[in-house]
Protein backbone atom coordinates (compact mmCIF):
# COMPACT_ATOMS: atom_id res chain seq x y z
CA UNK A 1 0.00 0.00 0.00
CA UNK A 2 2.55 2.43 1.00
CA UNK A 3 4.63 1.75 -1.77
CA UNK A 4 2.00 2.73 -4.05
CA UNK A 5 1.82 6.07 -2.70
CA UNK A 6 5.95 7.15 -3.43
CA UNK A 7 7.50 8.76 -5.75
CA UNK A 8 11.43 9.31 -6.45
CA UNK A 9 12.06 12.28 -5.35
CA UNK A 10 15.67 13.48 -5.91
CA UNK A 11 17.39 17.75 -4.71
CA UNK A 12 20.47 18.51 -6.10
CA UNK A 13 22.37 21.55 -5.80
CA UNK A 14 25.24 22.51 -7.73
CA UNK A 15 27.78 21.33 -4.73
CA UNK A 16 25.84 17.91 -4.15
CA UNK A 17 23.22 15.71 -3.87
CA UNK A 18 21.40 17.26 -1.08
CA UNK A 19 18.51 14.25 -0.90
CA UNK A 20 17.72 11.41 -2.95
CA UNK A 21 14.88 9.42 -2.09
CA UNK A 22 11.12 7.96 -1.71
CA UNK A 23 8.70 10.60 -0.70
CA UNK A 24 4.99 10.30 -0.51
CA UNK A 25 4.55 13.95 -0.60
CA UNK A 26 6.38 17.20 -0.85
CA UNK A 27 5.32 20.68 -0.68
CA UNK A 28 7.13 24.20 -1.45
CA UNK A 29 6.59 27.63 -2.27
CA UNK A 30 6.86 28.83 -5.96
CA UNK A 31 6.17 31.64 -8.23
CA UNK A 32 2.45 31.17 -8.41
CA UNK A 33 1.55 30.13 -4.60
CA UNK A 34 2.51 27.03 -2.34
CA UNK A 35 1.94 23.51 -3.64
CA UNK A 36 1.79 20.10 -2.74
CA UNK A 37 2.67 17.28 -4.96
CA UNK A 38 1.75 13.61 -4.66
CA UNK A 39 2.18 10.72 -6.80
CA UNK A 40 0.91 10.85 -10.12
CA UNK A 41 0.74 15.24 -10.74
CA UNK A 42 0.53 16.24 -14.52
CA UNK A 43 3.88 17.19 -15.89
CA UNK A 44 4.72 20.46 -14.78
CA UNK A 45 7.37 22.62 -14.46
CA UNK A 46 8.00 25.46 -11.75
CA UNK A 47 10.00 27.76 -10.35
CA UNK A 48 10.92 28.33 -6.60
CA UNK A 49 10.06 30.89 -4.64
CA UNK A 50 12.05 30.99 -1.09
CA UNK A 51 9.92 29.08 1.28
CA UNK A 52 9.63 26.26 3.32
CA UNK A 53 10.09 22.78 1.64
CA UNK A 54 8.61 19.95 3.46
CA UNK A 55 9.14 16.43 2.24
CA UNK A 56 6.74 13.37 3.97
CA UNK A 57 8.45 10.09 3.82
CA UNK A 58 6.63 6.93 3.94
CA UNK A 59 5.91 6.62 7.21
CA UNK A 60 4.34 10.21 7.32
CA UNK A 61 8.06 11.43 9.16
CA UNK A 62 8.69 14.41 7.57
CA UNK A 63 11.23 16.69 7.28
CA UNK A 64 11.83 20.36 6.13
CA UNK A 65 14.79 22.56 4.33
CA UNK A 66 15.02 26.24 3.44
CA UNK A 67 14.61 26.11 -0.27
CA UNK A 68 15.58 29.55 -1.65
CA UNK A 69 15.81 29.49 -5.56
CA UNK A 70 15.48 26.86 -8.61
CA UNK A 71 13.32 25.29 -10.12
CA UNK A 72 11.64 21.59 -10.33
CA UNK A 73 10.28 19.40 -12.99
CA UNK A 74 7.72 17.06 -11.92
CA UNK A 75 6.69 13.95 -13.81
CA UNK A 76 4.17 11.82 -12.54
CA UNK A 77 6.66 9.11 -10.68
CA UNK A 78 9.65 11.41 -9.82
CA UNK A 79 10.46 14.97 -8.77
CA UNK A 80 13.48 16.63 -9.93
CA UNK A 81 14.17 19.65 -7.76
CA UNK A 82 17.27 22.06 -9.36
CA UNK A 83 18.10 23.84 -6.27
CA UNK A 84 20.66 26.76 -6.93
CA UNK A 85 20.14 27.43 -2.41
CA UNK A 86 18.69 24.93 0.47
CA UNK A 87 19.49 24.36 3.73
CA UNK A 88 18.87 21.60 6.34
CA UNK A 89 17.66 23.64 9.61
CA UNK A 90 21.26 22.89 11.01
CA UNK A 91 22.96 24.56 8.55
CA UNK A 92 21.31 27.77 8.98
CA UNK A 93 23.00 30.59 11.00
CA UNK A 94 19.76 32.20 12.88
CA UNK A 95 21.94 35.25 13.89
CA UNK A 96 22.72 35.94 10.27
CA UNK A 97 18.88 35.42 9.12
CA UNK A 98 17.61 37.53 11.43
CA UNK A 99 20.38 40.51 11.07
CA UNK A 100 19.50 39.62 7.27
CA UNK A 101 15.84 40.40 7.62
CA UNK A 102 16.28 43.11 9.81
CA UNK A 103 18.64 44.96 6.44
CA UNK A 104 15.72 44.16 3.95
CA UNK A 105 13.21 45.61 5.83
CA UNK A 106 15.18 48.78 6.47
CA UNK A 107 15.57 48.69 2.82
CA UNK A 108 11.92 48.01 2.39
CA UNK A 109 10.82 51.09 4.74
CA UNK A 110 13.18 54.03 3.62
CA UNK A 111 12.90 53.22 -0.12
CA UNK A 112 15.21 55.61 -2.56
CA UNK A 113 15.20 55.76 -6.24
CA UNK A 114 18.14 53.65 -5.67
CA UNK A 115 16.86 50.76 -3.85
CA UNK A 116 16.43 47.61 -5.59
CA UNK A 117 13.20 46.68 -4.55
CA UNK A 118 12.78 43.02 -6.06
CA UNK A 119 16.06 42.38 -4.61
CA UNK A 120 15.41 43.54 -1.07
CA UNK A 121 12.32 41.38 -1.11
CA UNK A 122 13.88 37.89 -2.38
CA UNK A 123 16.30 38.74 0.58
CA UNK A 124 13.28 39.13 3.04
CA UNK A 125 11.79 36.14 1.92
CA UNK A 126 14.94 34.40 1.75
CA UNK A 127 15.26 35.72 5.85
CA UNK A 128 12.26 34.49 6.58
CA UNK A 129 12.19 31.16 4.86
CA UNK A 130 15.32 30.83 7.01
CA UNK A 131 13.96 31.73 10.48
CA UNK A 132 10.55 29.95 9.78
CA UNK A 133 12.90 26.61 9.27
CA UNK A 134 14.97 26.47 12.33
CA UNK A 135 11.50 26.96 14.47
CA UNK B 1 85.04 18.14 -22.99
CA UNK B 2 83.40 20.41 -20.61
CA UNK B 3 85.33 20.75 -17.41
CA UNK B 4 84.36 18.50 -14.28
CA UNK B 5 83.57 21.62 -12.31
CA UNK B 6 80.88 22.84 -14.97
CA UNK B 7 79.11 20.03 -15.25
CA UNK B 8 78.97 19.39 -11.24
CA UNK B 9 77.26 22.94 -11.51
CA UNK B 10 75.07 21.66 -13.75
CA UNK B 11 73.64 18.69 -12.50
CA UNK B 12 72.86 20.33 -9.21
CA UNK B 13 71.04 22.89 -10.90
CA UNK B 14 69.22 20.45 -12.70
CA UNK B 15 68.88 18.40 -9.31
CA UNK B 16 67.70 21.60 -7.37
CA UNK B 17 64.74 22.48 -10.61
CA UNK B 18 63.99 18.36 -10.27
CA UNK B 19 63.32 19.00 -6.31
CA UNK B 20 60.66 21.90 -7.41
CA UNK B 21 58.99 20.27 -9.89
CA UNK B 22 58.44 17.05 -7.78
CA UNK B 23 57.19 19.34 -4.69
CA UNK B 24 54.85 21.15 -7.58
CA UNK B 25 53.42 17.80 -8.98
CA UNK B 26 52.61 16.26 -5.55
CA UNK B 27 51.06 19.70 -4.58
CA UNK B 28 48.71 19.46 -7.76
CA UNK B 29 48.41 15.76 -6.49
CA UNK B 30 47.01 16.61 -3.73
CA UNK B 31 45.10 19.87 -4.84
CA UNK B 32 43.24 17.19 -8.08
CA UNK B 33 41.92 14.94 -5.64
CA UNK B 34 40.03 17.90 -4.32
CA UNK B 35 38.62 19.07 -7.32
CA UNK B 36 38.31 16.19 -8.49
CA UNK B 37 35.83 15.22 -5.91
CA UNK B 38 34.60 18.85 -6.48
CA UNK B 39 33.58 17.91 -9.98
CA UNK B 40 32.04 14.79 -9.27
CA UNK B 41 29.61 16.58 -6.95
CA UNK B 42 28.94 18.98 -9.15
CA UNK B 43 28.47 16.96 -12.05
CA UNK B 44 25.22 15.46 -11.14
CA UNK B 45 23.45 18.93 -10.90
CA UNK B 46 25.19 19.65 -14.33
CA UNK B 47 23.83 17.22 -15.73
CA UNK B 48 20.88 16.82 -15.05
CA UNK B 49 20.30 20.73 -15.98
CA UNK B 50 21.64 19.72 -18.94
CA UNK B 51 18.96 16.80 -19.56
CA UNK B 52 15.82 19.03 -18.26
CA UNK B 53 16.57 21.43 -19.92
CA UNK B 54 16.92 19.55 -23.29
CA UNK B 55 14.29 17.51 -22.76
CA UNK B 56 11.52 20.72 -21.55
CA UNK B 57 12.45 22.22 -25.04
CA UNK B 58 11.73 19.13 -26.61
CA UNK B 59 8.60 19.08 -24.74
CA UNK B 60 7.04 22.39 -24.86
CA UNK B 61 7.28 22.31 -28.87
CA UNK B 62 7.61 25.15 -30.49
CA UNK B 63 8.30 28.37 -28.30
CA UNK B 64 9.34 31.69 -29.22
CA UNK B 65 11.61 33.38 -27.14
CA UNK B 66 14.23 35.31 -27.25
CA UNK B 67 16.56 32.83 -25.31
CA UNK B 68 15.98 30.73 -28.23
CA UNK B 69 17.32 32.65 -31.53
CA UNK B 70 20.37 34.59 -32.25
CA UNK B 71 20.17 38.24 -31.09
CA UNK B 72 20.56 40.58 -34.22
CA UNK B 73 24.60 41.95 -33.46
CA UNK B 74 27.06 39.71 -34.89
CA UNK B 75 29.10 40.33 -31.77
CA UNK B 76 29.94 36.71 -30.12
CA UNK B 77 30.86 37.04 -26.41
CA UNK B 78 32.98 34.26 -25.51
CA UNK B 79 33.85 32.88 -21.55
CA UNK B 80 37.37 31.76 -21.61
CA UNK B 81 38.09 29.37 -18.44
CA UNK B 82 41.88 29.06 -18.31
CA UNK B 83 44.02 29.13 -15.31
CA UNK B 84 46.10 31.78 -13.24
CA UNK B 85 48.94 29.98 -12.94
CA UNK B 86 51.52 28.69 -15.61
CA UNK B 87 53.81 25.11 -15.57
CA UNK B 88 50.71 23.00 -16.37
CA UNK B 89 51.40 21.60 -19.97
CA UNK B 90 49.52 22.55 -22.86
CA UNK B 91 46.45 23.33 -20.98
CA UNK B 92 46.01 27.30 -21.36
CA UNK B 93 47.54 27.53 -24.69
CA UNK B 94 44.74 24.55 -25.75
CA UNK B 95 42.02 26.49 -24.59
CA UNK B 96 43.00 29.86 -26.49
CA UNK B 97 44.29 27.91 -29.69
CA UNK B 98 39.69 26.76 -29.57
CA UNK B 99 39.52 30.47 -30.29
CA UNK B 100 42.62 31.85 -32.33
CA UNK B 101 42.46 28.55 -34.45
CA UNK B 102 38.59 28.61 -34.93
CA UNK B 103 38.05 29.85 -38.86
CA UNK B 104 34.57 30.76 -37.93
CA UNK B 105 35.19 33.20 -35.10
CA UNK B 106 36.26 36.45 -36.62
CA UNK B 107 38.92 38.74 -33.97
CA UNK B 108 36.82 42.02 -34.29
CA UNK B 109 33.45 39.76 -33.56
CA UNK B 110 34.04 38.75 -30.76
CA UNK B 111 33.56 39.67 -26.99
CA UNK B 112 36.36 37.83 -24.25
CA UNK B 113 35.03 37.27 -21.04
CA UNK B 114 37.84 35.80 -19.16
CA UNK B 115 38.51 33.82 -16.46
CA UNK B 116 41.91 32.57 -16.00
CA UNK B 117 44.60 35.16 -16.09
CA UNK B 118 46.74 32.57 -18.67
CA UNK B 119 44.25 32.67 -21.60
CA UNK B 120 43.22 36.75 -20.99
CA UNK B 121 46.75 37.67 -21.09
CA UNK B 122 47.25 35.55 -24.66
CA UNK B 123 44.21 36.45 -26.42
CA UNK B 124 44.78 40.29 -24.94
CA UNK B 125 48.40 39.98 -26.89
CA UNK B 126 46.62 38.16 -29.75
CA UNK B 127 44.53 41.70 -30.06
CA UNK B 128 41.20 40.57 -29.05
CA UNK B 129 39.11 42.57 -26.78
CA UNK B 130 38.64 41.91 -23.57
CA UNK B 131 35.06 42.82 -21.89
CA UNK B 132 35.52 41.51 -18.47
CA UNK B 133 38.15 40.09 -16.37
CA UNK B 134 36.82 37.25 -13.37
CA UNK B 135 40.54 35.68 -12.97
CA UNK B 136 40.27 35.82 -9.17
CA UNK B 137 37.24 33.47 -9.66
CA UNK B 138 38.78 30.44 -10.30
CA UNK B 139 40.94 29.98 -7.41
CA UNK B 140 37.95 29.23 -5.39
CA UNK B 141 34.98 28.63 -7.66
CA UNK B 142 31.28 29.41 -5.90
CA UNK B 143 28.05 29.57 -7.79
CA UNK B 144 27.76 32.64 -6.74
CA UNK B 145 30.25 34.01 -9.18
CA UNK B 146 29.04 31.92 -11.95
CA UNK B 147 25.29 33.56 -11.32
CA UNK B 148 27.39 36.93 -11.49
CA UNK B 149 29.02 36.04 -14.99
CA UNK B 150 25.61 34.58 -15.92
CA UNK B 151 23.95 38.20 -15.37
CA UNK B 152 26.86 40.10 -17.28
CA UNK B 153 26.38 38.19 -20.65
CA UNK B 154 22.83 37.75 -20.09
CA UNK B 155 22.43 41.22 -19.92
CA UNK B 156 24.83 41.77 -22.57
CA UNK B 157 22.79 39.36 -24.95
CA UNK B 158 18.97 41.17 -23.65
CA UNK B 159 20.93 44.80 -24.26
CA UNK B 160 21.63 43.42 -28.05
CA UNK B 161 25.45 44.04 -27.65
CA UNK B 162 25.94 40.35 -28.31
CA UNK B 163 24.11 37.87 -30.47
CA UNK B 164 25.63 34.72 -29.46
CA UNK B 165 27.09 33.37 -25.90
CA UNK B 166 30.20 30.63 -25.77
CA UNK B 167 32.07 28.91 -23.56
CA UNK B 168 35.42 27.41 -24.29
CA UNK B 169 36.58 25.64 -20.82
CA UNK B 170 38.22 22.04 -20.32
CA UNK B 171 36.13 19.31 -19.47
CA UNK B 172 37.59 16.76 -17.11
CA UNK B 173 37.58 13.37 -18.21
CA UNK B 174 39.53 11.54 -15.94
CA UNK B 175 43.13 11.85 -14.50
CA UNK B 176 44.78 11.69 -17.50
CA UNK B 177 42.28 13.00 -20.46
CA UNK B 178 41.51 16.51 -20.04
CA UNK B 179 39.62 18.24 -23.65
CA UNK B 180 39.24 21.42 -24.62
CA UNK B 181 35.36 22.39 -25.43
CA UNK B 182 33.59 25.28 -27.09
CA UNK B 183 30.06 24.79 -26.26
CA UNK B 184 27.39 27.21 -27.55
CA UNK B 185 25.58 28.84 -24.36
CA UNK B 186 22.99 30.84 -26.40
CA UNK B 187 20.80 30.64 -28.17
CA UNK B 188 19.70 27.32 -26.91
CA UNK B 189 19.20 24.65 -29.33
CA UNK B 190 17.79 21.47 -28.34
CA UNK B 191 20.51 18.99 -30.08
CA UNK B 192 23.80 20.49 -30.35
CA UNK B 193 25.30 17.65 -28.31
CA UNK B 194 23.99 14.43 -28.67
CA UNK B 195 24.49 13.14 -24.66
CA UNK B 196 23.16 9.99 -22.83
CA UNK B 197 19.89 9.01 -24.35
CA UNK B 198 18.93 7.18 -21.45
CA UNK B 199 14.79 6.85 -20.16
CA UNK B 200 14.10 9.84 -22.78
CA UNK B 201 11.63 7.89 -24.59
CA UNK B 202 8.98 7.54 -22.23
CA UNK B 203 9.21 10.63 -20.78
CA UNK B 204 8.95 11.93 -24.24
CA UNK B 205 5.10 11.50 -25.32
CA UNK B 206 4.34 13.25 -21.80
CA UNK B 207 3.32 17.07 -22.60
CA UNK B 208 4.94 19.68 -19.99
CA UNK B 209 3.02 21.68 -18.26
CA UNK B 210 4.84 25.70 -17.38
CA UNK B 211 3.90 27.65 -14.65
CA UNK B 212 3.94 30.18 -15.24
CA UNK B 213 3.78 29.76 -18.77
CA UNK B 214 6.57 28.84 -20.85
CA UNK B 215 7.80 32.70 -21.81
CA UNK B 216 8.01 33.54 -18.39
CA UNK B 217 9.35 30.28 -17.07
CA UNK B 218 11.97 30.33 -19.79
CA UNK B 219 13.24 33.67 -18.74
CA UNK B 220 13.87 32.68 -15.21
CA UNK B 221 15.47 28.78 -16.22
CA UNK B 222 17.75 29.56 -19.11
CA UNK B 223 19.94 32.05 -16.74
CA UNK B 224 20.03 29.40 -14.21
CA UNK B 225 20.86 27.01 -17.04
CA UNK B 226 23.53 29.07 -18.11
CA UNK B 227 24.78 29.67 -14.47
CA UNK B 228 25.22 25.88 -14.25
CA UNK B 229 27.36 25.42 -17.48
CA UNK B 230 29.42 27.83 -16.25
CA UNK B 231 29.85 26.78 -13.09
CA UNK B 232 30.02 23.22 -14.24
CA UNK B 233 32.77 24.32 -16.67
CA UNK B 234 35.40 26.30 -13.70
CA UNK B 235 34.44 23.01 -11.38
CA UNK B 236 35.61 20.77 -14.57
CA UNK B 237 38.47 23.45 -15.38
CA UNK B 238 40.02 23.41 -11.95
CA UNK B 239 40.48 19.80 -12.14
CA UNK B 240 41.73 19.43 -15.45
CA UNK B 241 44.21 22.44 -14.62
CA UNK B 242 45.59 19.89 -11.49
CA UNK B 243 45.69 17.34 -13.73
CA UNK B 244 47.43 18.95 -16.56
CA UNK B 245 49.74 20.31 -14.16
CA UNK B 246 50.57 17.17 -12.68
CA UNK B 247 50.77 15.27 -16.03
CA UNK B 248 53.53 18.07 -16.95
CA UNK B 249 55.44 17.86 -13.36
CA UNK B 250 55.73 14.53 -13.38
CA UNK B 251 57.42 14.32 -17.43
CA UNK B 252 59.25 17.25 -16.18
CA UNK B 253 60.49 15.31 -12.93
CA UNK B 254 61.66 12.09 -15.06
CA UNK B 255 63.64 14.10 -17.75
CA UNK B 256 65.16 15.55 -14.49
CA UNK B 257 66.36 12.10 -13.62
CA UNK B 258 67.49 11.38 -16.99
CA UNK B 259 69.45 14.02 -17.54
CA UNK B 260 70.83 13.57 -13.92
CA UNK B 261 71.96 10.58 -15.17
CA UNK B 262 73.96 11.97 -18.32
CA UNK B 263 75.33 14.73 -16.48
CA UNK B 264 76.80 11.97 -13.67
CA UNK B 265 77.79 9.49 -16.58
CA UNK B 266 79.66 12.48 -18.46
CA UNK B 267 81.18 13.76 -14.79
CA UNK B 268 82.74 10.37 -14.19
CA UNK B 269 84.02 10.28 -17.33
CA UNK B 270 86.02 13.75 -16.80
CA UNK B 271 87.04 12.70 -13.72
CA UNK B 272 88.31 9.45 -15.35
CA UNK B 273 89.79 11.55 -18.11
CA UNK B 274 91.52 14.04 -15.46
CA UNK B 275 93.00 11.02 -12.94
CA UNK B 276 94.60 9.50 -16.11
CA UNK B 277 95.97 12.79 -17.32
CA UNK B 278 97.35 13.59 -14.13
CA UNK B 279 98.81 9.71 -13.84
CA UNK B 280 100.02 10.34 -16.86
CA UNK B 281 101.64 13.75 -16.34
CA UNK B 282 103.02 12.25 -12.91
CA UNK B 283 104.92 9.62 -14.97
CA UNK B 284 106.12 11.17 -17.52
CA UNK B 285 107.55 13.66 -15.07
CA UNK B 286 109.08 10.64 -13.07
CA UNK B 287 110.60 9.85 -16.23
CA UNK B 288 112.14 12.58 -17.47
CA UNK B 289 113.97 13.18 -14.21
CA UNK B 290 115.07 9.18 -13.81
Amino acid sequence: MADERNFELKIITPDRVFYEGEAVMVEFNTTEGEIGIYKHHIPMTVIIKPGILTITEENDETREAALHAGFVEILPDRVTIMAEIIEWPQEIDLDRAEAAKERAEERLLHKTSETDVARAETALQRALARIETVK
Amino acid sequence: MASMRSIKRRKESVQSTQQITKAMKLVSTVKLQRAKTRAEQSKAYFECMYETVKSMLAKAGTINHPYLKAGESSKKAVIVITSNRGLAGGYNSNVVKLITKNEDLKKEDLKIYAIGKKGKDALERAGYEIAADYSDMIDEPVYIDAMNIANTVLKAFSDGEVGEIYLAYTAFKNTVVHIPQFLKLLPVSGQETETTETKTDADDKLLMNFEPEETEALDLIIPKYITSLIFGGMVDAVASENGARMQAMDSATSNAEEMIDSLALQYNRARQGSITQELTEIIAGAEAIS
